[in-house]
């Protein structure tokens, strides 16, 4: 069975892309618009992995990224952080709350794909 | 010549007293005579009247000459004497007796010269060293005050309690360089500093230099940025002043407006960042578009289509938002400040310090790594730990804290620990967001704002294994800079602005009342009005006052203000002022001046010349404007009274003249207030040989005085 990508992006177009570029990597595709909705997703739906941005209206990713690890339910859950802010002590931040890696925008689908694959135990 | 006629009079007095005891002894005599014999000796009297009153002018001009020369041998002499002596003590030591009279008084005369000469040998002695000593003084003095006045700092050297001792120009000017209310000299001798600066960064930057030099550090300064009153924003530089025995005794603040510098650099940051991160969507959008078209020429035409419709609408958006930056982002800024170099040490232990302190929670600190150097601002993060620290407790019954700071790549963590309560999101939420109380005093800074100046982040984190919770505050490293004191060469300039005699002066503030006129700070002021009855209306039109510090009018500390009255003039106002309404238009109200005013006033006593007529039009104005002025009053024209009671004109013209001062400028209120200033100097001392010596002395007679019951 293929494994399960959930997207929370409040910003359509990247959303296309992202969901076009992990549906054709053979994933299945579940896209959230905010925080909230991305948190219901992520703690209804065990998803495999999330590509969760900070910047996210109602609840920042941060917040969702720390209550998704608080669950227990879903431990499993692998969680790429996006963000549009480079400083390192973002970066830091969302690595100490959990998220298993860290992408700053803009970033080169290629790797990010290969980060994906890699983070679900698929990597070359 | 007293003398000489105490001599008459006793030599008077000697001759009648010998005229009537050989009087007496003829009456008695006489009346023992019978008749005849009677008779007989009155004819034979009559018969040799003329001898008889040469031999008795003879017997008593003989005893005068004797009596005369007994005082001029006996007498006078040793007198003369003894004056000659009061001389050489109080007057002239140089002065020298002169040997006269009997043998023994001539030894005396000259035993007392000879104890002068030694008198004022060591008197010389002694005032040549004191003269050497004041001159080496003076010397320093006027050194320091060139110096001061060649810095292009701004120079401010204060005592512990806050009171101002010496300031330089570049300070007066960099601080009265507000645009708000008119003249307010806040920088002035004595004066305090909390009037410029806020209490409490003053006092974080002592104990800050406390902690430094109770550390072993040779040279402490501390930093801080503060917005004055006047709203400038000011980066202060502090060092201690230490006395001979190791004690600070008070500090020298160097100041600098940073306003322009961190305008200019924010918005730099500000146009970078937004140049930056607000790009950074925008361009991982189109990058992902068109690496997915690029990767997938297979893909649809219409999906295709969209793709490229993104790349479109972002390019445009980027483009816009680009306009947007450059036109608007001096409209969103948002004031960034400078942060100070602290070794982290220090950091961790004044923020337990504070939170002991102010939470009443014990501290215990961990880990501290060493030396560690961060960059922040110390008041606000240690102001944000507390804050925290006090929550934990009021809100999670948290019984103690514990700090841990460590080095991680570029940055430092700085842990505060707890064990027990874990919070939740959104407690973590709201504290970041809400703004830091403390101890009931609101601050406008949230803890995000805080973490935002110091360009750090902000976490909470459970290390389960433990069951501690803790923030993890992560703050920029940086690397120790010598903050050295600048110096400048000294040259030949005119002394500024200093009185050290301040420094051993206590506070102004209690018992003012028992205080001697002489020590006491003064404002004294006059006003020009549109006519004579306040109470019909008639309003202020100027305001002028100096300061009387140490008993020194201060030329430089002076208040000088126009006020827009709201009402026509009148023509004697007119003429006796000066003042024409039109140079009134677009003065500020007296709702604005006596704001000023008030605060120019402050911890010193009025002084004014019929101060009652001026009072009251500032009584007036409290209902409306809530300013009262509550100092003391004293009034020359009451002490004018006092001092010369029989004199009928106590008029300020009338004192000046009678006290010698100059009249320059009457009729103008800072003219008068100067005219007024220097006769209550002069009074001063007038005052003391009548006994009155302190404030309350000056007030109960001044009361006391007829012109006192006259009411305005």
């Amino acid at each position: 069975m293929s494994k399960r990508v959930l997207i929370a992006d409040d910003e359509p177009n990247i959303v296309m892309s992202l969901e076009f570029l992990m549906q054709r990597a053979g994933y299945q595709v579940q896209v959230a618009g905010n925080g909230e909705d991305a948190l219901r997703m992520a703690t209804d739906g065990h998803p495999d992995l999330m590509l969760l941005d900070v910047m996210l209206p109602k609840m920042s990713g941060y917040e969702v990224c720390q209550k998704v690890r608080a669950d227990p339910g879903c431990g499993n859950v692998r969680i790429i952080m996006l963000t549009a802010k480079g400083r390192d002590t973002e970066v830091a931040k969302g690595l100490a709350i959990g998220a298993d890696a860290y992408v700053t925008k803009p970033f080169s689908t290629k790797d990010l794909l290969a980060q994906v694959k890699q983070i679900l135990g698929e990597g070359e | 010549m007293k003398d000489k006629l105490k001599f008459a009079a006793f030599l008077a007095a000697w001759m009648a007293l010998s005229v009537a005891t050989i009087g007496a002894m003829g009456a008695v005599v006489w009346s023992s005579f019978n008749a005849e014999q009677k008779a007989a000796v009155g004819d034979a009297l009559i018969s040799q009247i003329g001898l008889i009153i040469i031999l008795g002018v003879l017997v008593v001009a003989g005893l005068g000459f004797i009596l005369q020369a007994l005082f001029n041998v006996y007498i006078a002499p040793p007198k003369r004497l003894a004056e000659g002596t009061q001389v050489i003590v109080t007057a002239n030591p140089s002065h020298r007796v002169q040997p006269e009279g009997s043998a023994e008084l001539k030894a005396l005369a000259g035993v007392i010269n000879a104890l002068a000469e030694r008198y004022e040998a060591m008197q010389q002695d002694v005032e040549a060293k004191i003269s050497e000593a004041k001159r080496t003084v003076e010397e320093e003095k006027d050194r320091l005050a060139a110096l001061m006045s060649e810095l292009t700092q701004s120079v401010i050297v204060c005592n512990l309690e806050g009171r101002i001792l010496l300031y330089n120009a570049m300070a007066r000017q960099l601080l009265s360089r507000s645009g708000e209310t008119p003249s307010a000299g806040l920088v002035g001798l004595g004066r305090s500093i909390f009037g410029i600066i806020d209490r409490s960064l003053v006092s974080h930057g002592l104990e800050t230099l406390h902690d430094r030099l109770g550390a072993g550090g040779s040279r402490p300064v501390a930093q801080f940025v503060a917005t004055t009153t006047a709203g400038q924003l000011i980066r202060a530089q502090m060092a201690p002043v230490i006395s001979g025995a190791g004690e600070i005794t008070g500090y020298v603040l160097i100041l600098d407006d940073i306003r322009r510098s961190v305008e200019v650099s924010s918005r730099r940051d500000q146009l970078l960042q937004s140049l930056t991160e607000g790009s950074r969507s925008a361009l991982a959008n189109i990058r992902a578009a068109v690496e997915t078209l690029q990767g997938f020429p297979d893909m649809e035409p219409a999906r295709q289509r969209r793709f490229i419709q993104v790349i479109g609408e972002e390019v445009h958006g980027m483009s816009q938002r680009l306009d947007e930056v450059v036109n608007q982002h001096a409209d969103t800024l948002k004031t960034q400040w400078p942060l100070e170099d602290m070794l982290g040490g220090d950091l961790v232990a004044a923020a337990r310090r504070r939170i002991e302190r102010r939470v009443g929670i014990p501290t215990k600190a961990d880990e501290v790594e060493s030396p560690l150097w961060l960059k922040v601002d110390s008041y606000s993060l240690i102001q944000s730990l507390t804050y925290l620290a006090s929550r934990l407790h009021e809100e999670f019954l948290v019984r103690e804290v514990r700090f841990r700071l460590t080095t991680s790549g570029r940055h430092a963590q700085l842990d505060l620990g707890w064990t027990g309560a874990t919070l939740s999101s959104q407690t973590i939420l709201s504290w970041e967001d809400e703004p830091m109380i403390l101890g009931g005093e609101a601050s406008p800074l949230t803890l995000k704002d805080v973490m935002e100046r110091h360009g750090g982040e902000i976490w909470f984190q459970v290390e389960k294994a433990s069951h501690r919770s803790y923030f993890r505050l992560l703050l920029p490293l940086t690397q120790p800079e010598e903050a050295a004191f600048p110096l400048a060469a000294a040259h030949d300039s005119r002394p500024e602005y200093y009185d050290f005699d301040l420094f051993s002066q206590p506070g102004q503030t209690p018992e003012l009342d028992n205080r001697k006129l002489s020590e006491l700070t003064y404002t004294v002021f006059d006003t020009e009005t549109t006519g004579l009855e306040p109470s019909n209306g008639d309003e202020i039109i100027s305001v002028g006052a100096v300061r009387i510090v140490n008993n020194r009018l201060l030329q430089q500390e002076a208040f000088d203000q126009l006020v827009d009255p709201r009402r026509k003039m009148s023509k004697e106002s007119i003429k006796i002022t000066g003042i024409e309404p039109a140079m009134l238009e677009g003065q500020p109200t007296i709702d604005k001046v006596l704001p000023a005013f008030h605060r120019f006033c402050e911890d010193t006593v009025l002084v004014a010349h019929n101060a009652a007529f001026d009072m009251r039009f500032l009584q007036l104005k409290e209902n409306t404007t809530g300013i009262r002025f509550s100092q003391p009053v004293l009034d020359t024209l009451l002490l004018s009274a006092v001092i010369h009671p029989n004199l009928n004109s106590h008029k300020l013209e009338a004192i000046a003249e009678r006290l010698g001062v100059n009249v320059l400028g009457r009729h103008t209120a800072l003219g008068d207030a100067f005219v007024t200033g220097e006769v209550f100097l002069k009074m001063v001392p007038l005052l003391a040989e009548r006994g009155i010596v302190t404030l309350k002395d000056a007030r109960e007679a001044a009361q006391k005085t007829y012109y006192a019951r006259i009411d305005y």
